[in-house]
């Protein structure tokens, strides 16, 4: 991939909230289609990385770049080229799959044959039509992981995103979220050794602080665990 | 940018019709007042500056409880992240929110105007209809503009409910001045031709300067 422009890029990033600093100084690159998985434990600072390349945050120090426009100056930019899944849903609750999928459809500007699209790939057709507030929270990720799918991102912003899922729900989002989507993918997770086997490159928080950032095949099941004190 | 805020403004309005949150909650409350009113002056009737200081009074207070609940939905399903993700001029989250805010205010009205009048007001509102209408349009953009500008600055504040009056109230105190202004001589016993013109003027000054002033400053609101 040498050569290509890098999907992600970060460069001495820093965020804080107040006084507090919940990131900083941290540093790399993930080129198109690669998957970087992030490790820590809670309150490391791996949601809040998250939310900074998803434009929900802003970055208060160093340089961050997805898929070459700058975060936060070409936000607008990068919105429509990321897809996020994180610990809210962000579907409503009294209205149906379909409405909602309808709806985010429409936000970003995607073809309403997608949503049937999508709610055949994930298993949801028979469950579209019911409110959202009386499906399992297994059955809402598999939405959810449609919602953040329906522009088809090039980039997928990922956060446990295998939370609640059954095996059988898992199964039905590999190929739509998983290393073969073919995405560039930023995975936040706390399953180490599944979490390095489908990394390109691994990164480790302590603290808001950068433990290491290099090539998954470089890091050990054992350096991932000791972030998490174990 | 229209595009999207009917988008968003149907949402509302399906969730509104599924939930029936903040319409119904408004009715009752504006009713609740006047028999309030009915009881609390001991008076079967009112006209004039009371009739109408009563009606306005109510209809804002009654707007608190439609503004406090605007961003429900966006702040207790994560909708606003959903929107803040999404590539979409901002402004256009306002537009929806006003204008969902505006219909709201309109099927208040559609009760409250009648109610009043059967439980509290003393003459008919006979031929002064037409003009009670346009003045209730034209505060009511006001009202909407002010109310989704309020709306969006509490949502993230923990004490919202504190806040949205504190603010909201406040801002409205020339709207409620020109609309009582307006509507008193409407509500006299012996109505008389009045030159409403100054009053509807200055609604529709407050409405301009509202609406772009909520314009230019939505966007930054929404920022991290």
């Amino acid at each position: 991939m040498a050569g290509t422009e890098p999907a992600l890029e970060l460069d001495g990033l820093e965020r804080r909230y107040g006084e507090r600093v919940a990131l900083t100084d941290v540093s790399l690159r993930l080129d198109p289609g690669q998957t970087l998985a992030v490790f820590g434990s809670n309150g490391a600072g791996k949601t809040t990385l998250l939310r900074v390349l998803a434009t929900l945050l802003r970055p208060h120090a160093g340089e961050a770049r997805v898929l070459g426009s700058a975060l936060p100056e070409e936000a607008w930019r990068v919105r429509g080229q990321i897809g996020y899944l994180g610990h809210e849903p962000l579907l409503y609750r009294d209205l149906s799959g379909r409405e909602n999928l309808a709806y985010h459809a429409r936000l970003h500007g995607a073809p309403r044959e997608r949503v049937a699209e999508l709610l055949a790939e994930v298993g949801m057709e028979r469950r579209a039509d019911g409110r959202v507030r009386d499906l399992s929270r297994g059955m809402v990720q598999r939405l959810a992981a449609a919602r953040a799918l329906l522009h088809d991102p090039p980039v997928l912003l990922l956060d446990e995103p295998r939370a609640n899922l059954d095996p059988a729900g898992a199964e039905l989002l590999e190929p739509l979220i998983g290393r073969g989507s073919g995405r560039t993918r930023v995975l936040v997770t706390h399953a180490v050794e599944a979490g390095l086997a489908e990394a390109d490159v691994a990164l480790g928080l302590r603290g808001g602080r950068q433990a290491f950032a290099r090539a998954a095949g470089e890091v050990t099941a054992l350096q991932a665990r000791e972030l998490y004190g174990q | 940018m229209i595009r999207t805020a009917v988008t968003i403004l149907r949402k509302d309005l399906a969730i509104e019709l599924r939930t029936k949150e903040s319409v119904p909650a408004m009715a009752l409350f504006s009713v609740t007042v006047f028999v309030l009113f009915h009881f609390g002056l001991d008076r079967d009737t009112l006209d004039g500056e009371l009739a109408s200081g009563v009606l306005w009074v109510t209809l804002l207070l009654a707007t608190v409880i439609a503004v406090s609940r605007l961003f429900a939905a966006e702040r207790e399903q994560g909708g606003i992240e959903g929107l803040l993700l999404a590539p979409i001029d901002r402004t256009s989250l306002f537009l929806a929110k006003a204008a969902a805010l505006f219909l709201y205010l309109l099927l208040l009205e559609l009760v409250a105007v009648p109610a009043f009048g059967l439980l509290l007001l003393g003459p008919g509102l006979g031929g002064a209809l037409p003009e009670l209408v346009l003045i209730l349009l034209l505060a009511d953009v006001g009202l909407a503009a002010v109310g989704a500008l309020v709306a969006a600055l509490a949502a993230e504040t923990r004490a919202r409910e504190l806040v949205v009056p504190l603010l909201l109230l406040p801002l409205l105190v020339p709207l409620l001045i020109a609309g009582a202004s307006a509507t008193e001589p409407l509500l006299r016993v012996a109505q008389e031709a009045e030159d409403l013109g100054r009053w509807l003027v200055l609604l529709s000054l407050y409405d301009l300067v509202f609406v772009l002033l909520s314009v230019a400053v939505f966007d930054f609101l929404l920022e991290d």
